[in-house]
């Protein structure tokens, strides 16, 4: 045998770098939890926040769904000392004469109160509104029935009423019995139907919705005019509609008009909270570098400490390149745990409060991901210098002072 | 165990001489020269300061020579780079150290397999190999026990394992019963000739000058040079085994 000629080379496989870099970890638990804490929390709170207005934002979404894009609104405009103003009686007739528009209807605030019983005094209202609707709205609005059902042509004009969700429930009424009245002003209404909650004008929950003509007649004693007005267009058609619909409604003063357009509240909310997630994204990911800093501390005095094990390794043959690799690999597998356990509390908390808020819970299969591969490349920009710092120890150097 | 055969020296150090920088610089070695046969077992001993871990680790590759030629089993490592050197650390030499150098929380299976880990074998002929080796030392029955379990003397039996588990062509002992009482040192003297009469080239370095008698070969160490080499007389040697 001519060993002479023969090459000798120290050889790593790929299965013993993982083992050999989960030995640390293994051998000193509690400091292993401990830095592995602080990436977990750092992850945790972005995947918590993209989770949270991921959820959120879907939330606002479905209500923006509910409401429809295409649902204009008109207010007399509110400015200079005046009260709550009035449209020209006319303004529904001339809105829907507007091409794109397919369903129009009005509502207005009738001043009454409304009680369970007679023996009530008048003065206290329990803050329900009542209004008077035109038998539209329901469609107009994409509003649905609870109970019951809602006003037509017919019980528009007779002492009927539709309660919104709220106002049925201080009235504690939960469905539509036979014969149940409530007084409205002087007079008695029956119940004849209650409203689910309704996207478009929240307002709607906590009223008493009556027909115009019975408004007249048993309330008021006078014509009514319209305060509000509720616009479906034709999708696409819903800007020109929106210019035109002040002059239509007020050809006189169009500046005394608004027109609005109730699901830019919402998507405008939407933005809002956009904002909001960038800046906690940020303190995320700070809390990650704060993480990521933590395990280059950690690293760093492991190879402090480890300098014999160090010099062993080099005299069993590990070359510097192993040595770099097993402490890098070290610093890796730390902040990967931190991750998946980052990721596991994410999810858990966008569960939890998104269950508390009868949210859909929606965690973004991007922070999932991107939370191990960020903590990942965290733990791997960690552990560079420690790692290089290992492979520099000479072996006789490693091997001193034992 | 079987042995390869080997030709040759498994050492040879020719005129090497290693400086470390300083203002005057610090000669450790001055033009040391020394063979050492395969199946020797010899000493290198000399007080604190005379140079002898220098030389230790540039026996074992773990340091470079100034200038000189430094020959594991005819393999001349001087002009060797980092890399090399390692590989080289791998397969031909075995390490004992004072302290043992075991990792705690690892059985002394997994201790000795630590011995091929850098040469690229899989776990499970790296045990089959430290347990055979194990054996071989007396500590079959402690396969599984972390070095916390095991008395000084048994770490070092588990430590000498691990130097021979890759068959080396020279086991390198640094004070190997410096840290044991007089009772377990003897034990692992004893477990080093036996190593010895098997075929094994063991070179013991030390500073106890009656440890050093009781070996064939002496190699005496002052001021970085060899100040002498004797061989034991017949009588000495044939106590000692």
């Amino acid at each position: 045998m001519s060993v002479a000629t023969a090459t000798y080379r120290s050889r790593l496989r790929a299965s013993d770098i993982l083992r050999v870099g989960a030995l640390g970890l293994r051998t000193r638990r509690l400091r292993t939890g401990l830095s592995t804490l602080g990436v977990a929390i750092g992850i945790a709170a972005m995947v918590g926040v993209l989770g949270l207005s991921a959820s959120s934002r879907e939330e606002l979404q479905t209500r923006i769904r509910a409401l429809g894009t295409n649902l204009l609104e008109v207010q007399a405009g509110q400015g200079f000392g005046r009260g709550n103003q009035t449209l020209p009686a006319d303004a529904v007739k001339m809105v829907s004469r507007i091409g794109p528009v397919t369903a129009v209807s009005s509502i207005a605030t009738v001043s009454a109160t409304v009680r369970r019983t007679d023996a009530i005094s008048e003065g206290i209202n329990g803050g329900i509104t009542v209004f008077a609707a035109d038998s539209g709205l329901l469609t107009t609005l994409n509003a649905t029935l609870a109970d019951g059902q809602w006003l037509d042509p017919a019980t528009s004009t007779y002492p009927a009423v539709v309660l919104g969700s709220v106002a049925a429930q201080k009235l504690g009424i939960v469905d539509v019995g036979d014969e149940l009245r409530v007084r409205i002003g002087d007079n008695w209404f029956a119940v004849i139907g209650i409203l689910n909650p309704v996207a478009a004008a929240e307002g709607l929950d906590r009223g008493a919705i009556i027909g115009i003509a019975a408004a007249e007649t048993y309330v008021v004693g006078d014509d009514i005019a319209p305060e509000r007005i509720y616009v479906r267009t034709q999708e696409g058609a819903i800007d020109s509609v929106r210019a035109v619909l002040p002059p239509t409604v007020n050809p006189e003063t169009p500046e005394e008009v608004e027109a609005t357009r109730p699901s830019d509240a919402l998507a405008a909310e939407d933005a809002a909270s956009t904002a909001f997630t960038s800046l906690f994204l940020g303190l995320g990911a700070v809390a990650l570098l704060v993480g990521g800093i933590g395990i280059a501390n950690v690293m760093v005095i492991a190879v402090i400490e480890r300098r014999s094990e160090i010099g062993l390794r080099r005299a069993l043959g590990a070359t510097k390149a192993h040595i770099r690799r097993q402490f890098l690999t070290e610093a890796v597998l730390l902040a990967g745990a931190g991750g998946v356990v980052g990721v596991g509390l994410g999810a858990a908390v966008t569960a939890i409060y998104s269950s508390t808020k009868h949210w859909k819970v929606v965690v973004p299969p991007i922070a999932i991901g991107g939370g191990v591969i960020a903590a990942l490349a965290i733990g791997a920009i960690a552990g560079l210098y420690p790692a290089a710092r290992a492979a520099r120890l000479p072996p006789t150097e490693a091997l001193r002072g034992n | 165990m079987n042995l390869p055969v080997r030709d040759g020296l498994a050492l040879e150090l020719i005129n090497v001489v290693k400086e470390y920088p300083g203002e005057p610089p610090v000669r450790a070695l001055a033009s040391v020269s020394l063979e050492v046969q395969h199946g020797e077992l010899a000493a290198i001993v000399g007080p604190s300061g005379s140079g002898k871990s220098t030389l230790l680790h540039i026996i074992g590759t773990l340091d470079r020579p100034t200038s000189g030629i430094v020959r594991v089993a005819g393999v001349d490592t001087s002009e060797m780079s980092d890399r090399q050197l390692s590989g080289v650390r791998s397969h031909l030499i075995g390490f004992v150290f004072q302290s043992f150098f075991l990792l705690e929380g690892m059985t002394a299976i997994d201790n000795v397999a630590n011995g091929l880990l850098y040469r690229g074998k899989s776990l499970t002929d790296r045990r089959d190999a430290a347990a055979e080796a194990l054996r071989r030392v007396g500590l079959g029955q402690r396969l599984t026990h972390t070095p916390a379990q095991m008395s000084g003397g048994e770490r070092q039996r588990v430590a000498i394992a691990r130097a021979i588990v890759n068959r080396p062509s020279i086991v390198l002992a640094d004070e190997p019963t410096g840290n044991l009482d007089s009772r377990s040192g003897e034990a692992v003297m004893d477990l080093l000739r036996e190593l010895h009469t098997e075929g094994r080239t063991i070179l013991i370095i030390t500073h106890d000058r009656e440890l050093a008698a009781s070996l064939p070969r002496r190699v005496s160490m002052r001021d970085g040079s060899i100040e002498s080499v004797e061989l034991a007389p017949p009588v000495s040697v044939g106590a000692g085994q």
